[in-house]
């Protein structure tokens, strides 16, 4: 698996080699820097820490500052680990940019979705609501919770609530143009999460 | 420095002759067909012009065959290969929606007798 860590820059439209319209989302990737390495010996499971965007040594805490000190790295303004099969191929201090993927590629994309704040029924689970008109006042609360019966309301029972703001991922999305030098990448169709978001492109799991 | 931006004017064509609503404009189209591309024209009155930057376009009306037919055309589409303006309208609207309930005579658009050129003081 390859993946790297980017920023969501918005929407847009592109021609194809056809003269069709494309709707892209652009996202400035890297360059990422390997942190740290995660091994099977002294971590029981393989994986890179990876470091993404520049920062002021202000906003770098003392014990972040001194884990990027340890190895020799310069500050990030994020850190993730990405788990992988073999991580052989990295070192601490490697750069990872968006050349590692290429047009036409299948890619996941991992964001923070919008946060909607505190949603009811209809708009959070998609509840039908209750009639509009004809005598009816129950135009869109959530029904029933349940029988009278079980006297109790079942643990995880869908209910108005918090919405967005949450880890979302999308999947299987096409890589429509790497541009190595804005270290760019431009993915047909949209992508969780507002414009300056953070998020992880990374190979797709279930198409190739 | 707006990255979508500079990606948009990338794709922005250059020679657009200028036209606008009420002229008659004669859009040359890449078609492929088997296999084969040529360029297939497409002659009507110019009703409104939209969008702006890189989604900018327009739409041409015309009778064909006694059936009104309206084709929205994108400016900067690589499929348009070139414009030209056949007859400068005259109009008093930027959308000439108005032509579509007429027909025969009263679907005319009057023609421009004064193009005014070098208007820059």
């Amino acid at each position: 698996m390859k993946a790297i860590l980017g920023k969501k820059i918005g929407m847009t439209q592109i021609y194809d080699e056809q003269g069709r319209i494309v709707p892209v989302t652009v996202i400035e990737a890297g360059p990422c820097v390997v942190v740290q390495k995660r091994t099977r010996a002294t971590d029981g499971y393989e994986a890179i820490q990876v470091g993404y965007g520049n920062v002021r040594p202000k906003l770098v805490n003392k014990p972040r500052a001194g884990h990027f000190k340890k190895f020799g790295v310069p500050n990030r303004r994020h850190l993730r680990e990405f788990r992988l099969q073999d991580a052989s191929q990295y070192e601490v201090g490697h750069e990872i940019k968006v050349d590692i993927f290429e047009a036409g590629q299948k890619v996941d994309i991992v964001g923070t979705s919008k946060g909607k704040g505190f949603q009811g029924g209809m708009k959070r689970h998609n509840f039908g609501g209750g009639p509009s008109s004809h005598g009816s006042m129950s135009h869109r609360v959530p029904a029933s919770s349940g029988s009278t019966d079980a006297a109790r309301v079942f643990p995880g029972t869908l209910k108005p609530g918090h919405m967005g703001h949450a880890r979302v991922t999308t999947q299987g999305l096409t890589v429509v143009r790497i541009d190595a030098e804005r270290n760019l990448i431009l993915v047909k169709g949209s992508v969780p999460g507002p414009n300056q978001g953070l998020v992880t492109v990374r190979t797709s799991v279930k198409k190739r | 420095m707006d990255l979508i931006q500079s990606i948009e004017r990338e794709q922005i064509k250059r020679e657009i002759p200028d036209f606008g609503p009420g002229d008659t404009v004669k859009a040359w189209l890449k078609v492929i067909e088997g296999g084969k591309e040529r360029l297939q024209a497409y002659e009507g009155v110019c009703i409104k012009r939209g969008n702006a930057g890189l989604k900018e376009c327009f739409t041409l009306r015309k009778i064909s065959g006694g059936v009104g037919v309206e084709r929205t055309l994108l400016v900067h589409s690589p499929r348009l290969e070139r414009v030209e303006v056949i007859r400068r309208g005259e109009v008093r609207r930027a959308r000439l929606f108005y032509l579509r309930g007429r027909v025969g005579k009263k679907a005319r658009v009057k023609e421009k007798r004064y193009i005014p050129t070098a208007t820059k003081a």
